[in-house]
């Protein structure tokens, strides 16, 4: 299933005194099976981009093509298309409001119509992926913790079996462990389950780890797009929009500027750990 | 779509409006509405007109963006209007069935209510506009201040107040943002009958309900985290003091009043 973005702007706040220009002529496709990163400074347009992706905004002028058809033709069934392409809300714990974790879960499905067996089959499973401990499926979803709140709605998400999962800052707020808990199961996701992962990060070193390729966004605008290596090669670039490399690039381009002859366009920590090893001739 | 809300809203501008003072804002918005509910005939509205284009004139506040308040009570003007003009008994009946009845009376009155009521939307906007929400508290504080002899804790309420105000924009985010969340998840908030659009609101109200909480709590610890207590005498960094053209603007809006009841009462044609 492949997204196609043509010529996409976004203006907030239309014909106000307010008004801002969100997305400015972004063109993007995203294949099947992707694993992308979505990175930028605060107000870059990223949030904007995402909430297109699943029609919840629609844009000012261009058009977003999902699976070949126009998503803004008056006969599109939006509801499909909110199922197809998945989207998980910066603190998508604020969302949850049933009285047992398994109803929360079970909402998504029901929306689309599904029999009540196939709803309650689609929340079991949702739920085992996100590796939620199964004494917990009747509790209620306030009692949980953080990290617990936040798998069940990634849950409710995933229960709706989108082919595209956008997620906003998954990790926000989250302490190492759970960081590390939820980009595992992504990744799981991403092999296993064949999905599309579209990540939106402020963490350099959680994107250069995990996805394939990076868009990077600027004033509405997509600067670089393409996988680690190459947009990490341009941190000098990165810092002027308020971003920056992983700390290992850094930490190369100094070993280099005294004379060990290291890759310099590493991303992770452990290629770093191969290169460093093999400079050293051990 | 829900931020199309503009009561209590504030639209910044370096006006001369927006330069007064809060309680003189205030003491106007007063003056205002009691010359709009005395007013009476042609030449009595034609000078509340003037005066009420004369001052969105000089806030410098797009006509277009302060009509789009008017939006949320069209219902109310409609029942209003036709309630007016259906029921009121009058000396010359044109039309009557049942107990509809259209009179020289219900005519005019439906006329003037109607008036008024788009008036007193506008006039008031018009402050909210002009006027932060902590300007608004702090003029509110200052005025109701000699209450606080007679142990009315004028303190507390403006702070309640503030607090309640500075809210609104903060709820209206975040039912924005848990819509967008449900919307994800396939919820539908339009369509269906008034029974199953209340049903579906449950997943907006809970998560909203809880945020409230949460926030308030927070806030609450933050307060008190800082020693916060209205038993003391509290200064203020900013305090409120008139200037010169706080001064022409109450002379401006006392004589308004007065030419308003003046010309009702020599000249109280047609009504």
């Amino acid at each position: 299933m492949s997204i196609i973005l043509d010529k996409v702007s976004y203006l907030y706040g239309k014909d106000t005194s307010y008004e801002i220009m969100a997305l400015n002529d972004i063109n993007l496709k995203i294949d099947d099976n992707e694993f992308i990163g979505i990175i930028g400074h605060t107000g870059s347009g990223k949030s904007t981009l995402t909430q297109h992706l699943n029609g919840l905004l629609k844009a000012t002028s261009g058009h977003i093509y999902v699976d070949g058809e126009d998503i803004y033709d008056d006969d599109y069934d939006m509801k499909k298309l909110r199922g197809k392409v998945g989207l998980v809300f910066q603190y998508p714990e604020h969302q949850l409001f049933e009285t047992t974790v398994f109803e929360d879960v079970c909402f998504g499905p029901k929306n689309q119509g599904l029999d009540k067996k196939t709803v309650e089959l689609r929340a079991f499973e949702a739920l085992y992926n996100v590796g939620l401990p199964d004494d917990l499926y009747y509790s209620s979803p306030f009692e949980l913790s953080g990290g617990q709140k936040r798998r069940v709605a990634i849950a409710g998400v995933l229960a709706m079996k989108p082919k595209v999962l956008i997620l906003d800052e998954p990790t926000a707020g989250l302490d190492p462990a759970g960081r590390d808990e939820i980009f595992d199961l992504l990744k799981k996701m991403q092999e296993e389950l064949e999905m599309t992962i579209v990540l939106v990060s402020h963490s350099m070193e959680d994107v250069a780890n995990y996805v394939k390729r990076i868009i990077v966004m600027d004033k509405g605008h997509i600067m670089l797009n393409g996988n680690p290596r190459e947009v990490f090669k341009y941190y000098k670039e990165l810092e002027r929009i308020g971003l920056a490399a992983p700390q290992v690039t850094y930490l190369m381009h100094e070993l280099k500027a005294r004379n060990l002859d290291v890759d310099v366009d590493v991303t992770t920590v452990e290629e770093a750990k191969k290169s460093i090893l093999k400079a050293l001739g051990r | 779509m829900i931020r199309d809300i503009t009561i209590g809203q504030y639209y910044p501008s370096d006006s001369i409006i927006h330069k007064l003072d809060p309680r003189v804002k205030l003491f106007a918005t007063l003056m205002y509405i009691i010359a709009l509910f005395c007013g009476k005939g042609i030449v009595g509205f034609a000078v509340i007109t003037v005066f009420l284009v004369t001052t969105i004139k000089l806030s410098k506040i797009p006509f277009a963006y302060i009509t789009k308040g008017l939006k949320g009570i069209v219902m109310l003007l409609l029942i209003t209007t036709i309630f007016n003009l259906f029921l009121t008994p009058g000396d010359k009946t044109f039309w009557h069935f049942g107990i509809l009845q259209v009179t020289n009376v219900g005519i005019t009155n439906a006329i003037v209510m109607t008036i008024r009521l788009i008036f007193l939307i506008i006039g008031t906007s018009l402050m909210s506009l002009t006027t932060t929400p902590n300007q608004l508290t702090d003029g509110l504080e200052k005025s109701l201040g000699p209450l606080s002899k007679i142990h009315v804790p004028v303190h507390a309420i403006a702070m309640m107040m503030s607090i309640a105000l500075r809210f609104i924009p903060i709820l209206v985010e975040e039912t924005d943002k848990i819509m967008k969340a449900q919307m994800a998840r396939g919820a539908d908030f339009e369509s269906g009958n008034i029974i199953k659009k209340a049903k579906n609101m449950i997943p907006l109200l809970v998560p909203l309900m809880v945020s409230a909480f949460r926030r308030a709590d927070e806030l609450a610890m933050a307060m008190e985290a800082r020693c916060y207590t209205t038993s003391d005498i509290r200064t203020k960094m900013k305090p409120l003091h008139y200037e010169k053209r706080d001064k022409i603007a109450y002379s401006i809006i006392i004589s308004f009043v007065v030419i308003v009841i003046v010309t009702s009462i020599v000249i109280p044609f047609p009504q």
